[in-house]
């Protein structure tokens, strides 16, 4: 059977499919199974008051993005250039922007 | 039956006329995979850690006040908080202390907080997960904290938050008030922010605007506003982001460019032969699509698949040097795979589509030519 070529290529095709049926499967799992963690985490940040995940530690203006302002980044003289990795992933939040308005 | 096993024999030959430049063709699914690859795991990434951020930030403040000084965040005087109490639909205004410490031993960055529960218990600290991986501190064990006038101040671990939320409070260490003033050495009755409780949510906006009238050096932070901050943080226009795309996007070009170009030498002799023989134009462009189809399915599912395992169960490592950046404490966290069919129908229509169009389009402006004259060119 897998003297032929296209008999190869359609049972890769078909594992593929397979296994991206078991990826989606797996997907819906861990989020049933994941559910109550993701709870808890809400009811940590309900009772600590918490504002922001906590995905990068190196400077308080990605931190903390939804509390910064726009001038944190550029502290070190008005020309400064970013010079923390996260501050070039993690974009200034809407309301920043929005402030002028309000 | 007649039908399927025709289609068979188109694919049987596909694969061999693929396999006699299989150098070639193995490199192109190796990098188109790649492409795959990165535009997947972004999009799963960004999505989960998005998702994630709306279902745990539900419960954070409605309100957060602060005082900006200079263009830049300051302590709020406590004083404030009796007129913002007295606007009506204000619930309750707490204050918070809050600050960041930076260990020069270690050289992590901590979020220091203080706890209400701790008010009468000074010396006690609870510290989040990735501190006490950190600093290898456990239950019972002491740290000390260097205060702002040189002495040390040490503080007992009275406990350690659970693991399964250093999403949200890895850098986070609970102190006293009186601790917390001692570390900054802070004299005067201020807070770092207020955070306030409001009866009915549709007056948020209202309450605010009242609160900048009475108080134009503030700035109130409605919760909405911290749920929409993780929903723009991972913009496409964010740096890094911006490059991985323009990479991909500019591999895909070449990719699609030089199957859109035209077919070499070699592959319109090839065409004009199976002509020559018999084979219907239809033949030729069904064949084509499937030489289309063979690349790009298979890109896209290798890519898909290994973008899942390298977000999901390899907890994104290929961006871990962009998030973890200069820092020294970085949180240890597996998102839930929030994946939809949506996400992967936008990755399949916008890396598959293109690619099998572009190769059969130039095979029918071939296919469509007198074999006689293809094969004496």
């Amino acid at each position: 059977m897998i003297e032929r070529k296209s008999n190869v290529f359609l049972i890769f095709l078909l594992a593929g499919i397979i296994l991206f049926g078991l990826m989606l499967l797996h997907a819906a799992i861990r989020q049933r199974v994941d559910m109550p963690l993701v709870r808890q985490r809400g009811e940590i940040v309900r009772v600590l008051g918490i504002s922001d995940l906590c995905l990068v530690t190196e400077a308080r203006y990605t931190r903390h993005p939804s509390l910064a302002d726009l001038n944190t980044p550029f502290q070190d003289h008005p020309l400064a250039l970013e010079h923390f990795p996260s501050g070039s992933i993690i974009t200034v939040p809407p309301h920043l922007k929005m402030q002028a308005n309000r | 039956m007649a039908a399927i096993e025709k289609q068979r024999n188109i694919i049987e030959f596909t694969l061999s006329s693929l396999w006699k430049r299989k150098g070639k063709n193995i490199a192109l699914v190796v990098v188109y995979t790649l492409v795959v690859f990165l535009l997947a795991s972004v999009m799963f990434f960004t999505h989960s850690l998005k998702r994630e951020a709306s279902l745990v930030l539900q419960d954070a403040p409605e309100m957060i006040v602060q005082r900006l000084v200079a263009g830049r965040q300051d302590s709020i005087p406590v004083s404030y908080m009796e007129s913002i109490r007295d606007i009506k639909g204000v619930q309750s205004v707490q204050p918070r202390l809050w600050g960041y410490y930076y260990d020069a031993v270690s050289g992590a960055n901590f979020t220091l907080m203080v706890k209400e529960e701790l008010k009468d218990q000074p010396g006690i600290v609870v510290i989040g997960n990735g501190v006490s991986r950190h600093l290898a501190s456990m239950k019972d064990d002491a740290i000390p904290f260097k205060t702002y006038k040189g002495d040390y101040l040490m503080l007992q671990v009275k406990g350690v938050l659970p693991a399964a939320s250093e999403l949200v409070n890895s850098d986070l260490i609970q102190v006293s008030e009186e601790d917390f003033k001692k570390i900054f050495s802070i004299t005067t009755n201020e807070a770092t922010d207020l955070v306030l409780k409001i009866r009915n949510v549709k007056e948020l906006a209202t309450i605010a605007g009242k609160i900048t009238q009475l108080f134009p050096d503030t700035r109130p932070i409605l919760r909405e506003e911290l749920l929409r901050t993780y929903d723009a943080v991972f913009d496409w226009r964010g740096g890094m982001i911006m490059v991985i795309l323009a990479g991909a996007f500019f591999a895909f070009i070449i990719l699609a460019w030089d199957k859109a170009t035209g077919l070499s030498a070699e592959e319109k002799r090839e065409i004009g032969i199976l002509k020559a023989i018999g084979w219907e134009t239809s033949d030729i462009l069904l064949m084509k699509f499937w030489e289309g189809a063979a690349v790009s399915l298979s890109a896209y599912l290798l890519g898909v698949l290994s973008a899942y395992l390298h977000v999901f169960i390899g907890s994104a490592v290929v961006f871990e040097p962009a998030l973890k950046g200069w820092s020294v404490l970085y949180p240890q966290f597996k998102l839930t795979p929030f994946v939809s069919a949506y996400q992967l129908a936008t990755l399949f229509f916008l890396t598959v589509v293109p690619y099998t169009v572009a190769t059969i389009v130039p095979s029918w402006r071939s296919a469509t030519i007198d074999p006689d004259s293809v094969m004496r060119t």
